[in-house]
């Protein structure tokens, strides 16, 4: 086989990435949804650290800083979620299409 | 420190990063898509590990294995419903959303077949002992304001996660 | 062969800075068998003492004075019947138990037993320990979750919160330890395990004297968080058989249900271990500065022997307290085996070339032991919490503190 280089990491980022989008674009639970939005972060620090090998550590703290958004996003998602379920009694993406309720 | 089979490791952390993946996106009970979660991100601190950043996979396991992941375990249990897993499971517009994502990965694959030749063939294996030290360096030096900004964001974070999720304001 | 194995006793790091993967795994293998020996010992030693704290003698029949009885229980966990409730979600109910099991059991490729006896040192091995330990959480969560009945889903969302909100206060006093391992000439600190030991070494302090009584008060806040987050007493109240029955591991019984307990032991011992590690000066002997010299290292070195003859000889007492009947012939013959072996192992101990390698892993061994007898003491002397005093213990008395002293620390530090 070939030895492993940075191109690797890069289409596994990239292949990880897609599959995130799919899941965001055609899923019907909300939550499912907030963890694609994960495997998209997920993704974009893998690229962040497989560079961050060739041009310095600013990869890496960059990601740091990615992970960290990502639990207040998460959390905050998850607590809009709660809340809209309080009024609705659903979890489904399509049935999220009035302004007010 | 030397590497050890790495070929194999790296085939192996990657498969299993995007197996979970398809797991993630494909499972009709939201607990086995949050388990298949919690294996990617494993999986992908071990890419990390590999990649000569153990702070990083640190901080990964830790914080993304450990705590949002415990977050939406939580949530799941709260919002889970038994009539949701017997319904359809993909949207009103999941062929538009399998096209967009198959045009996003066509985009990605002419990008690197264009571009493959840009990366160095063979890297040095760069110095892992003081990782913890480096980061912390330019954590705490030049990214000084953006540090202090992420820890006003998390404060915010959780004020409208509680304020949202309380029964009364 | 023979030569392979000295010419690898005399290497200067671990298996795993070396990249020799056969002796990590033999490593792995020793952890393993070690840690499963100290379970049964730590299950036999917690029925006795408690037995004794309360004025009864504990189990006495199944082998002289007990000491069969683990093997005993273990069998019969083995033999019950494994039942699934109903409407369970099979996959996620047989998960939770090996995520907890795997979770606490990671950690000890970590641990440092010497200066070169752990499996690996990690650059990050504090961190490490930390985040696989909060694994253990997610177990807790699936476990309750896929019980599918209201008592184990209470405690299972007690559990993760008790254990999610001591981890907070146990990593407040992890870095202000960690802060103290700067404190040297180069004033970089290290996040390794085997590096804090030695810097501990270096600064000629037990990080729990070290600016007195910071240190201490961070080690305190330590042992607490420890105690609640295993979910011990006085902190058990998601597991009490009198107020949850018992909580979320009520519906796994037989193998599954003991998993629970060997997850639960294993993370008590490693726990027990950062503590040791931290604050207690890992695998140093007592009063590295105070008391310096070849002497006194010869009089300290003589403590693992010593000690084993010391157990040999409580055994050979109870050997002679044996009832003179011959229905007790089999258990007074086993118990004065089990003295003979203990004396042996104590003269072997004596033999120089043993006496001088065995010393860092007796040390760190007798400090971990030493917590584990205070788990149980706990568990005897105090009534339990009632969930809302436990949160705000966690919350609004241990973080502040916790926060407090690593201010202070660092403070200090910079000044001084």
């Amino acid at each position: 086989m070939v030895p492993v280089t940075t191109l690797h990491y890069l289409v596994t980022a990239a292949a990880l990435f897609v599959l995130g989008v799919i899941g965001v674009l055609t899923r019907r639970n909300v939550v499912i949804v907030l963890m694609s939005i994960e495997l998209i972060l997920n993704a974009v620090n893998l690229n962040l650290v497989a560079f961050s090998r060739i041009w310095g550590l600013h990869g890496q703290v960059f990601s740091i800083f990615v992970i960290t958004d990502a639990a207040a996003e998460a959390a905050v998602g998850l607590g809009i979620l709660i809340a809209f379920f309080r009024n609705k009694e659903t979890v489904n993406v399509d049935e999220v299409d009035l302004l007010k309720w | 420190m030397q590497p050890v089979a790495t070929t194999f490791f790296f085939y192996f952390l990657s498969g299993l990063t995007l197996l979970s993946g398809v797991l993630v996106i494909t499972r009709k009970n939201p607990v086995h898509s949050a388990l298949a979660l919690i294996l990617g991100l494993l999986a992908q601190a071990g890419l990390y590990l590999m990649l000569y950043a153990p702070f990083v996979a640190g901080v990964q396991i830790i914080l993304y294995a450990g705590g949002i992941m415990v977050l939406f375990l939580f949530v799941i249990m709260l919002v889970n419903i038994e009539r949701s897993q017997k319904e359809e499971q993909f949207n009103k517009q999941w062929l538009i959303g399998m096209l967009s994502a198959g045009a996003l990965g066509a985009l990605f694959v002419l990008v690197y077949t264009k571009g493959s030749g840009l990366f160095p063939a063979s890297m040095a294996v760069p110095v892992e002992s003081n990782n913890t030290q480096q980061v912390g360096v330019m954590l705490y030096g030049q990214y000084m304001f953006a540090f202090e900004i992420a820890s006003l964001l998390l404060l915010v974070a959780i004020i409208g996660a509680v304020v949202m999720a309380k029964r009364r304001i | 062969m023979l030569d392979y194995i000295t010419s690898y006793l005399g290497m200067n790091t671990t298996p795993g800075q070396a990249g020799n993967v056969l002796w990590a795994l033999i490593y792995i293998l020793i952890v393993f068998a070690g840690v499963s020996v100290a379970v049964m010992a730590m299950n036999w030693l917690e029925r006795k003492a408690l037995a004794h704290f309360q004025i009864r003698l504990g189990p006495m029949r199944v082998g002289p004075h007990g000491l069969l009885q683990p093997i005993a229980d273990a069998v019969k966990l083995l033999t019950k019947e494994d039942i699934i409730p109903d409407e369970a979600d099979r996959l996620v109910f047989w998960i939770a138990p090996l995520i907890i099991l795997c979770a606490s059991f990671t950690v000890y490729i970590v641990i440092p037993f010497g200066p070169t006896h752990a499996v690996t040192d990690l650059n990050i091995g504090i961190l490490f320990m930390l985040g696989v330990s909060s694994l253990s959480v997610l177990g807790v969560v699936m476990a309750g979750w896929a019980s599918n009945s209201h008592y184990p889903l209470i405690g299972s969302l007690r559990s993760s919160a008790q254990m999610i909100s001591y981890e907070v206060a146990m990593g407040m006093a992890v870095v202000s330890a960690i802060l103290m391992t700067s404190l040297n000439k180069s004033g970089t600190g290290t996040l390794s395990m085997i590096g804090i030991v030695e810097a501990q070494q270096q600064q000629q302090i037990w990080f729990l004297f070290k600016f007195f009584p910071l240190g201490f008060i961070a080690f305190a806040v330590f042992a607490i968080a420890m105690v609640a987050e295993t979910n011990r007493a006085p902190f058990d109240l998601p597991e009490a058989e009198s107020e949850l029955t018992a909580g979320f591991h009520t519906e796994y019984s037989g193998l599954r249900w003991s998993l629970f307990m060997l997850g639960e032991y294993a993370a008590m011992i490693a726990v027990s271990s950062i503590a040791v590690t931290l604050w207690l000066g890992g695998w140093l002997r007592p009063f590295p500065n105070t008391l310096t010299g070849p002497a006194w290292d010869l009089v300290f070195s003589l403590f693992p022997g010593f000690t084993f003859l010391g157990l040999a000889l409580i055994a050979f007492i109870g050997v002679i307290r044996m009832p003179k009947h011959p229905y007790f012939r089999i258990q007074t013959m086993g118990l004065a085996g089990f003295a003979a072996v203990l004396g042996l192992i104590g003269l072997i101990l004596f033999i120089p070339p043993v006496r001088d390698r065995i010393q860092d892993i007796f040390w760190f061994t007798a400090k971990v032991g030493v917590f584990m007898y205070l788990y149980i003491w706990y568990r005897a002397t105090f009534p339990r919490y009632r969930f809302d005093q436990l949160m705000k213990v966690g919350w609004k008395v241990l973080l502040p503190i916790a926060i407090g002293v690593l201010i202070l620390t660092a403070i200090l530090g910079v000044v001084l």
